[in-house]
């Protein structure tokens, strides 16, 4: 039924990866636990990633996600520290996201703001918003780990973490949202062309709007495995993740313009992502070179990627003219 | 396609609209009968587009009456959404397509065959969308099926795809909105082959177009619009080209001399001006 298999280039570049980290630390990158150690730290990065997959290939964009990271983040800790509160607090927290989604969305298909625009000014908004009640404060909720809650979202069967299943599963299911649902192929087509998009008869508004929720839902979800992982709340926490969620989307192959993305292409593109800092430093490269690396790798996958849909765009193109 | 039980597919009376202090249209009175080619043309600006967007429920009149196979419909239950439900189809010159989708998603999308999850039946709708290809539109060119990408038909092409997209879904109105700008000679004789397989499959039309040769030499009727109102229609056959050009040109110098007295031309040669 698929005729080309998704992503080959991409896995390709991960698997090189690995081999150039065991060349240069095979005592790190031969043994099991670094890549444990990746399971713990890539699946919120990569969560991140799927969403933003979905909104990019509407041909938005989120910047607003690192403050749902905070603002979910406090609402589960709170609630937790607060009332006691575990599964609910989980819930709170997908609200929370669910809710500044459902702002982005109507300030981007109601009102009409640009989405990079809207979504820059929700992300200072709703990160000060969590400065402000959580009075800067970071919150310990180290007895978390008791509650079954922490079992299920990032416990550990065997050696594996279970936050690296429930990223996996995140992942398929996204594929098949974007892929094979109604919905998916709606945000196709609003990103290929919106005009087209409403002849066809797609409520482009209502569909924006359910696709920020989406991704406001989805980044929630990632606080809550960052949380519960570090099993602290600090109010700057997702600062860091906006760059390299973004770059994980792109390195994996999905286009800026819209209307064409990849799912599994951000699946790798994450952990090649997570990979290459901890691989520099297992490495015994200095520290200081990760961000070069990680800029070099970046350019590489996007040139690599701009030139397999050169040829393939070259290739129709020359089928054309022989028909004409 | 049953022929008898409507008089008009499509009837508006006496339609306004108006962009606040702009008048875009003023008391037209426009209808599609059943089988009927209806050719529409204008200059820019003179309205067609207003017209068709009203039309197909992409825009809300500011007064006047629909009907669709003579029964009244309220403007307020209209929508895109409820003209395909009523079997209208528009196919517009570049925005019936997403280009980098490929074909079965481009047949299907808004329509999808999904299950009750709303996942899409992909393998149906590729089958469904080979036969159109094949069986309906004639594409026999090994290179294209229904995975192929729309980005590697030619305009001809993709006008025949978006044609036959319609009549899959049993339209009972199709509406052209300048199907062959910016086509090679050889594609819009392909265009105008689909025009008339809408002639010939029993179903409506109303096909806009600035081509007049293209439109004399295919519609049953001619509506001429200016500034907004309907300021002629040509039964087929009442004039020739040469006479339709002249009108037409008349009426731009603000003279309009033409009544449809003009000697019943039986002449065809126009089918051959292109």
């Amino acid at each position: 039924m698929i005729t080309r298999v998704e992503g080959i280039p991409i896995i390709t570049v991960f698997l090189l990866l690995v081999l150039v980290f065991i060349g240069l630390a095979p005592n790190v990158f031969l043994g099991i636990r670094i890549y444990m150690s990746f399971l713990t730290t890539v699946p919120p990065i990569l969560i991140l990633a799927l969403g933003l997959t979905m909104v990019i290939a509407a041909g938005e964009i989120d910047l607003s996600f690192p403050s749902v990271i905070a603002f979910s983040g406090f609402i589960f800790s709170f609630l937790f520290k607060t009332y006691e509160l575990t599964w609910l607090a989980f819930l709170g927290a997908l609200a929370g996201g669910a809710l500044i989604g459902f702002v982005n969305g109507v300030l981007i298909a109601r009102i009409g703001i640009p989405s990079i625009i809207a979504t820059l000014a929700t992300q200072f908004f709703w990160g000060g918003i969590t400065t402000v009640i959580s009075g800067g404060l970071s919150y310990n909720i180290r007895a978390i780990k008791t509650e079954a809650v922490w079992q299920v979202f990032v416990g550990r069967i065997g050696l594996v973490p279970v936050q690296a299943l429930w990223a996996l599963a995140l992942a398929i299911l996204m594929w098949f949202i974007l892929n094979r649902h109604r919905f998916g192929e709606h945000i196709l087509f609003i990103g290929d062309n919106v005009k087209v998009a409403r002849v066809v008869g797609i409520n482009v508004d209502r569909e924006r709007i359910k696709l920020f929720i989406l991704m406001g839902v989805v980044a929630a979800f990632s606080a809550v495995l960052l949380t519960l992982e570090n099993k602290n709340f600090f109010n700057t926490q997702g600062q860091g993740f906006l760059l390299i969620a973004l770059a994980s989307v792109f390195i994996g192959g999905t286009s800026i313009f819209g209307g064409q993305a990849t799912i599994v292409g951000s699946f790798f593109g994450a952990f090649i992502i997570g990979m290459i800092e901890a691989g520099l430093v297992a490495s015994g490269i200095q520290g200081f070179w990760v961000r070069a690396v990680v800029g070099l790798v970046f350019l590489g996958a996007v040139i690599f990627h701009l030139r397999m849909e050169r040829a393939n765009a070259l290739g129709s193109f020359a089928k054309a003219f022989r028909r004409g | 396609m049953s022929q008898a039980d409507f008089q008009h597919v499509v009837r508006l009376v006496d339609v306004q609209k108006s962009y606040g202090n702009v008048r875009a249209l003023s008391g037209v009175n426009f209808s599609v009968g059943c089988n009927e080619i209806v050719g529409l043309i204008g200059d820019n600006g003179a309205g067609k587009s207003t017209l068709i967007k009203i039309m197909t429920g992409v825009e809300k009149p500011t007064s006047g009456d629909l009907y669709i196979r003579d029964r009244q419909v309220n403007w307020r239950d209209y929508s895109v959404g409820k003209a395909h439900e009523l079997r209208f189809e528009t196919v517009y010159q570049e925005k019936s397509l997403g280009e980098k989708q490929p074909l079965w998603r481009n047949f299907f999308v808004g329509r999808q065959i999904t299950n009750r999850l709303g996942f899409i039946d992909v393998r149906r709708q590729k089958a469904i969308a080979n036969d159109i290809l094949r069986n309906r539109i004639g594409f026999r060119s090994e290179g294209i099926n229904a995975d192929s990408p729309v980005s590697v038909l030619s305009g001809g092409e993709r006008q025949g795809v978006a044609i036959g997209r319609a009549m899959h879904f049993d339209a009972d109105l199709i509406v052209l909105d300048e199907p062959t700008v910016a086509l090679a000679i050889s594609e819009v004789r392909k265009v105008l082959d689909f025009v008339r397989g809408i002639k010939e499959s029993g179903r409506a039309c109303v096909y806009i177009e600035h081509n007049l040769a293209h439109v004399h030499e295919l519609s049953d009727r001619l509506v001429v619009m200016d500034r907004g109102a309907i300021v002629a229609e040509i039964p087929r056959g009442q004039m020739t080209l040469n006479e339709l050009t002249n009108f037409l040109i008349d009426l731009q110098h603000d003279k309009p001399t033409l009544s449809p007295a003009t000697p019943p031309a039986a002449d065809r040669r126009a089918g051959t001006a292109s």
